[in-house]
Order: structure tokens, then C-alpha cells, then sequence
């Protein structure tokens, strides 16, 4: 018998007479009201929960997206920026940075050595403050988010959502997902948050109405 | 508080090497007794311990529905347990369809073996790796040591215990019992030894020693060819792999590396895709007590062009499947690895995860070790008994895991297996078999009562009993002896008066040692246990109750 049988039966062998337990699924899938606090809407309390994770976060019109992502490339000193393939062409009018294209073919040596990234997202979570990333338009790559130091996400407000539940209805299990919650962070050291280890060390989200 | 003072050599004691992994340890009580010696590891532990307590209750207040939440993640988990078999199989086919491989082992030596073997193929002398409780279960990096593959831990507290050269004390924070000025020290001798050294200039702020990790791991990232992880949950449904983590070690294993071998448990597996909406809220808050932890990354076999090319299983039973078989104990199979427990657990507070003797320590170590080895080994056999029962585990357990209860369950297993080995006389059995047969009639009874009666005097003062009964007078007093037994003086003054009377007249005794809020807020079986002479309690929020708890053990037990 091989180790598959051999798992199987003795799982079978165990669970025998265990029954069915039936799943019991009482809880909220959408935002109860008083998530919302004092909060006018999801955009706001989203917002508000980027902030606590203490990413630099930008409300802004979707006509001002070009200036503002040149100021803050600006802000932040970025010399060489790497973006999806897919990216709008006039998000970047105002940008001066040296530009990398993602393609199958720029490796991790080679993004170590460019600034920061800019990548839309697939949906966001406002409770949580999350963005999350599935590999769709305007993404790119998994690692071209991961290894540059600054991370600027744009999200649109028909991307955010209210509660986990609902970002989840929304993806599509099989892409592969990339959940962010604020810049890289560690509790490792007496349980003091830092923020900034291995992942981008700051992270710009730029929402969009 | 012992006097005993711990050299730095000591630490090698109570801190096992890896590798060794805690063969040489004793048993927990022995452990436990060095391990409170130790000051600056006890206030390492309650600064650790008790920021994250209250942390923890505040995120989980934030969510309305958490009772709701917690009720759906313990019957996800026991629906998916119960039908297993199934479950396996549809991942198995769903993961091979995505592109995966995937393995099965029964044991850690089978799945060594296979991770070892696939690194192997690819000539490789070096693997990184993300945290994983069932990797360091199976002692992954020692059988790749043993092959000549060296295996780089990336998580800071890993790193930090690796480098370190002893085992980790908790789940989620590892290295919780090294502080700052220690893990400077360790980075400053040993970064050099094996990569890019420490900067010279290192201090022991957090960020520095963070920077510090991350300019020594990221070489080590960007030229490794494979990697190995665990996983959190792994989705029958889609066959996807689900990795929860804070500091981007994860996704950079996850996502460089051309060969991605992830050893996942069986109990791992959650039926549909759509159930992580109840775990990814369970966990962050239970664990770091964050709304959402940093980075989770999800992938189901092989994405093209993106990430590895070269996608492993490899599911784990490793005792799984007996602690399956447990009725009672099956249901931690249900843990999701958050260290809630031992965060709010009064023992592990004080002793550290090092006493416990293995990868899972605290109150559900205490129960998953004896379910998944049997108690048959002495380590094993003590750890139901490393517990004052106070329940708060089970309170702060996002799944709803009932440990007390399981711990009774495996204290009468332990002692059945002892019973059936008999072996040199033992004072705690001759002790119970005096009992039992003092007790064992009710003429026999009274008439030892009344003789213990007239050694009232000399009871009382008694400072110190030998051997086992020593446990008692070390700590507390010696218990009074009533003048006359509760049934004498029942069949004395039972003959006037009603029984119904003597019951309110009693529960008025009680009334009066109380304080009147208390009254109103407990259950009357509760009473027994405010009887300390405490001041009345305003309301109480769980964490305060479990402190009061580990106060009046005896009168919980």
C-alpha cells in the first residue's frame, strides 16, 4: 500500500461513525452599520483603516491621478519605477522616473535595483483596510509589488468593498491573490510593531473618486 | 520565587538546540520549575504576554458577529474533519489539475524525504523557507543539513532563533523569549558566520535589527532556487494554498524561487474557497491582533510566468489521523495555529514554550502533543497536567477548541496507561488507593474523621510534610481540621429542624462572605471560587476573569 492509501485508510478508519456536522453559517457577509463608526461611507472608513497601518493614504479626483502620482514619485526621491505592462500611458505624463516594464524576462536582481512600483488592485476591503492584488489588469506580476521599497496602489472606489466576505465573493480563487494590509511589518522583537521588512517598507495608496 | 541564579550556560538547557529537539529535555514540571527561575525570561514573557492580551480584545470587540464567526469557523472545521477522506481527494485533484505536484506522507520521515529529494533534483546547496510549524514539526531542516542543504529560515524570529541556536517558545512570536539587547548580540555574532554580516553600527532599536535582517535575507532570497513553506489553509475546492504572514518573508519565498515545496497537515484543508471569508477574519484578529495581517498570498498550482514553475504538496498526516480518531480530542484538529491560547494561558505566561518540550507548546501543545503521540512517553504523559484548568484558553479560541475539557479526558487517559503498567510503588497511587479505600465505606469514614479530629492541634501546626504531600506545604498552609465532620453535625441537628431551613440557613452564611454585586452576576455554583477575600468585582472582561482564575485554582478544580 502506498502512503496516499495509507493516509486515506487511516483517516477512514478514523472519522468512521463521526457523522455529518452540518456547517453553521449565522454570520454577517455584509458591513454591519455600526463597522461603519463615524464614518460617512465604505471610502472613508477604508481610508481611515489605511491610515492606522500607518501606509500614506490620498484621496483624490480621478483627473488630478497624473499630477499627484508625480508629486509623490517626486516626494519620495524615485529615480526608476517599474509598472504592469498594461498600465494607462497618462498616469505616468508627469513622472520623470526611469520606467521598467514589467515582462516575463526582468528578474528579481534587476527589480532590486529599481525604486518603487505602481500597480492598480482587484478589489479592496474597507474594514480592514486591505487592497488586493489578483494578477489582473493593471498588476502585473507578483514580484514586481514585492521586491521595490515603495509601493504606490491605485484604487479605484468601485473597487472597495465593505467587509472580507464580500472581497472574497468578488476573487476568484484560482489567480493568484496577493492580500495587503499595510507596509511589510514585523511584532517579531517584544512584540513592537515595525514596519519594513521585507516586503515594500512604505506603502502610497491612492484612491481614486 | 527561586533563589537559583541561571548562568548563560544553563540557557543551553532549557533553550534545546534544534536538531536534538528537546530530547534532552525533562519532563514539564521539572522544566517548568528552571524555566521560573529564569527573570529575564518571565519578563520577557509577561511584557510579551500581556500586550498582546490586551491587543487581542480589542480587535475582536470591534467585530459584532465574532460569536457568530467563531461558531462557523469550529463547524467548518468539524464538517470538513468528519468527511476528510473526501476533502483530500478533491484537493489532490483539484491542486494536480492547477499544476501542482502533490505528495502524501505518513510520517515526518516519509515527507523529509520527499522534500529532501526534490531539492536534491535540483542540485541545489541551499532552500529558503517561511515559517512553518509543520516543517519544524517534521525536523525538515535537519534532514536537509543531513543531505548537505542548507535551510534558511526568513522569518526574523526564526532567523533570530536559528542564528541564535535554539528552538522557538511560541508559535507566532518565536523568539518571544530573546529580548532586544540579546538579539542584538546574536546578530552581531553570528549574521558574518553564515552571509552578509550585521552592520557595524547595530543597535538594539527594533528597526535597526529588522534593517538588519532584511539586507542580510535579501541576498539570500534573490539567488535561492528553492523554497519551502507550510501552509495555513488549503482549499479542497480550487486546490489553492493560503500563507498568512507579516513581514513579506512569505511572498518573497512564495513568488522568487523557480521549486516551491509547501508541507501542509490534512487538517489544513477547508472545503471551499468562499470559507476563507471566516478564517482570514478569525485569524489576524486572534493571532497579531491586527483587523488583517500585512500580506496573505494565495496560489493554486502553477501560474504561467508568474511565480514558481515547479509546484509541490506535501500532505502530512504525522500522527493526524490518531488524533482523528479521538472523539473527544478530534476537535484540535480544528486549530489554525493563532496562539491566542497561550497568550491568555496563566501557565505559559510564567513557564514559556520551552517547558512544554515541543513545536506546540501552551494550552494546545498541552493537548495536541498526547493526541498525537498517545501519552505513552513520560514528556507526553505530564503535559495534561501543565494546567490549572482556568478555562481562559478556551475563551480566546477562535475556533472554539473546548482544551479543558480535553485535558481531563487525556489526565484519565494518562492515568489509565499507568495503571496498566505498574511499576515501582508510587506515592500518588498508594495515596489514592488509601483514599479509595477510606472512603470506600461510610462506619469506616466517621470513624477516621473522629480520629483525625483529635490531631487538630497538632495539624495545625504543621509547616512542612516530606515527599509528595511537601507540594501542598510549599505553597499554602495546611487546611484546618473541623472539631466535627459535616455529616456528625448534620445527623446532630437534623432532628429539629427542616431539611429545607438548614439549606437556606446555610446559603445565608454564604450571602454574607459576598459582596452584593457579585451576587447578582454569578451563577451560585460559581461562589466557591470569590471566597478569597477579593474586593468586589465591577464588570469584568474575559482577561480579567482568567486572572482571577489562576488565584483560586483549587476551588476551580
Amino acid at each position: 500500500m502506498n502512503a496516499r492509501e495509507r493516509v486515506l485508510s487511516a483517516v477512514r478508519s478514523a472519522t468512521h461513525g463521526a457523522g455529518d456536522p452540518d456547517i453553521v453559517r449565522q454570520y454577517r457577509t455584509e458591513l454591519d452599520p455600526t463597522e461603519l463608526g463615524e464614518h460617512s461611507d465604505i471610502v472613508d472608513l477604508f481610508v481611515e483603516r489605511v491610515d492606522d497601518y500607518r501606509a500614506e493614504v490620498h484621496v483624490i479626483a480621478s483627473s488630478e491621478l497624473a499630477l499627484r502620482l508625480g508629486q509623490i514619485l517626486g516626494e519620495h526621491k524615485v529615480r526608476s519605477l517599474v509598472v504592469p505592462a498594461d498600465i494607462d500611458a497618462r498616469w505616468l505624463s508627469t513622472t520623470h522616473a526611469r520606467l521598467v516594464r514589467d515582462a516575463p524576462d526582468v528578474t528579481a536582481a534587476q527589480l532590486d535595483e529599481v525604486d518603487a512600483v505602481v500597480t492598480g488592485c482587484a478589489v479592496a476591503v474597507a474594514v480592514t483596510g486591505t487592497i488586493v492584488l489578483d494578477g489582473g489588469p493593471i498588476q502585473g506580476r507578483r514580484i514586481i509589488s514585492l521586491v521595490p521599497d515603495l509601493h504606490v496602489c491605485v484604487v479605484p472606489v468601485s473597487a472597495i468593498v465593505g467587509s472580507v466576505p464580500e472581497a472574497v465573493g468578488r476573487l476568484d480563487g484560482t489567480r493568484p491573490l496577493t492580500w495587503i494590509s499595510g507596509p511589510s511589518a514585523t511584532s517579531d522583537i517584544e512584540l513592537d510593531r515595525v514596519e519594513g521588512v521585507h516586503g515594500p517598507r512604505t506603502l502610497v495608496v491612492l484612491v481614486v473618486r | 520565587m527561586s533563589s537559583r541564579q541561571l548562568s548563560r550556560t544553563d540557557h543551553v538547557g532549557l533553550h534545546p538546540k534544534p536538531g536534538e529537539a528537546f530530547l534532552g529535555m525533562p519532563p514539564f514540571p521539572q522544566a517548568a520549575h528552571v524555566a521560573l527561575g529564569d527573570d529575564q525570561l518571565r519578563r520577557n514573557l509577561g511584557h510579551a504576554t500581556s500586550t498582546i492580551r490586551t491587543k487581542r480584545l480589542r480587535a475582536v470587540g470591534e467585530v459584532p458577529d465574532w460569536e457568530e464567526l467563531r461558531l462557523a469557523g469550529a463547524s467548518i472545521k468539524d464538517h470538513t474533519l468528519a468527511n476528510l477522506d473526501r476533502y483530500l481527494i478533491e484537493f489532490e485533484a483539484a491542486a494536480t489539475a492547477a499544476g501542482a505536484t502533490v505528495h502524501w506522507a505518513a510520517d515526518a520521515e516519509e515527507a523529509c524525504a520527499i522534500g529532501v529529494a526534490i531539492a536534491r533534483s535540483h542540485n541545489t546547496s541551499e532552500v529558503v523557507k517561511v515559517k512553518s510549524m509543520a516543517t519544524q514539526e517534521i525536523e525538515l531542516n535537519e534532514a536537509l543539513a543531513a543531505a548537505g542543504i542548507d535551510a534558511w529560515e526568513t522569518d526574523l524570529a526564526e532567523l533570530i532563533v536559528q542564528l541564535g541556536g535554539d528552538t522557538p517558545s511560541h508559535f507566532l512570536v518565536p523568539a518571544i523569549h530573546r529580548n532586544r539587547n540579546e538579539i542584538a548580540d546574536i546578530f552581531r555574532d553570528r549574521m558574518a558566520e553564515v552571509g552578509r554580516p550585521a552592520p557595524d553600527d547595530l543597535t538594539a532599536e527594533p528597526r535597526r535589527l529588522a534593517e538588519a535582517a532584511r539586507l542580510h535575507l535579501r541576498e539570500k532570497f534573490l539567488r535561492a532556487k528553492v523554497a519551502f513553506s507550510g501552509a495555513n489553509f488549503a482549499v479542497a475546492e480550487t486546490g489553492t494554498l493560503v500563507v498568512v504572514e507579516s513581514e513579506g518573508n512569505g511572498r518573497m519565498c512564495l513568488t522568487l524561487p523557480e521549486v516551491l515545496v509547501s508541507v501542509v497537515g490534512i487538517e489544513k484543508i477547508v472545503p471551499s474557497f468562499a470559507d476563507l471569508e471566516v478564517f482570514l477574519q478569525l485569524l489576524p484578529r486572534s493571532s497579531t491582533a491586527e483587523r488583517m495581517n500585512p500580506y496573505t498570498t494565495m496560489w493554486t498550482g502553477v501560474t504561467p510566468g508568474d511565480g514558481p514553475q515547479e509546484v509541490h504538496v506535501i500532505l502530512l498526516d504525522n500522527g493526524r489521523t490518531r488524533a482523528l480518531a479521538d472523539r473527544v480530542g478530534r476537535q484540535a484538529l480544528r486549530c489554525i495555529r493563532c496562539s491566542a491560547c497561550l497568550n491568555v494561558c496563566p501557565v505559559y505566561e510564567r513557564v514559556g514554550g520551552h517547558a512544554y518540550g515541543s513545536v506546540y507548546p501552551g494550552p494546545i501543545g498541552a493537548i495536541l502533543n498526547p493526541l498525537l503521540h498517545g501519552v505513552s512517553d513520560p514528556h507526553d504523559a505530564a503535559l495534561p497536567f501543565a494546567s490549572s484548568l482556568c478555562g481562559a484558553c478556551y475563551e480566546a479560541c477562535p475556533v472554539a477548541i473546548d482544551i479543558p475539557t480535553v485535558l481531563i479526558e487525556q489526565r484519565a487517559e494518562a492515568v489509565r496507561e499507568k495503571a496498566g503498567h505498574p511499576g515501582p510503588p508510587d506515592p500518588e497511587r498508594l495515596g489514592m488507593q488509601a483514599a479509595g479505600w477510606a472512603f470506600g465505606k461510610a462506619q469506616r469514614l466517621n470513624r477516621l474523621q473522629r480520629l483525625a479530629a483529635r490531631f487538630r492541634g497538632v495539624a495545625s501546626r504543621i509547616r512542612w510534610l516530606p515527599g509528595l504531600l511537601g507540594g501542598w506545604t510549599r505553597y499554602r498552609a495546611m487546611p484546618e481540621i473541623p472539631q466535627e465532620s459535616f455529616r456528625r453535625w448534620w445527623s446532630e441537628r437534623g432532628s429539629g429542624r427542616s431539611g429545607l431551613d438548614t439549606v437556606d440557613a446555610s446559603a445565608d452564611l454564604l450571602d454574607q462572605r459576598r459582596s452584593s454585586s457579585e451576587r447578582s452576576q454569578r451563577p451560585p455554583q460559581r461562589r466557591s471560587s470569590t471566597e478569597q477575600g477579593q474586593p468586589p468585582p465591577q464588570r469584568r472582561s474575559s482577561s480579567e476573569r482568567s486572572e482571577r482564575v489562576e488565584t483560586s485554582e483549587e476551588t476551580e478544580q
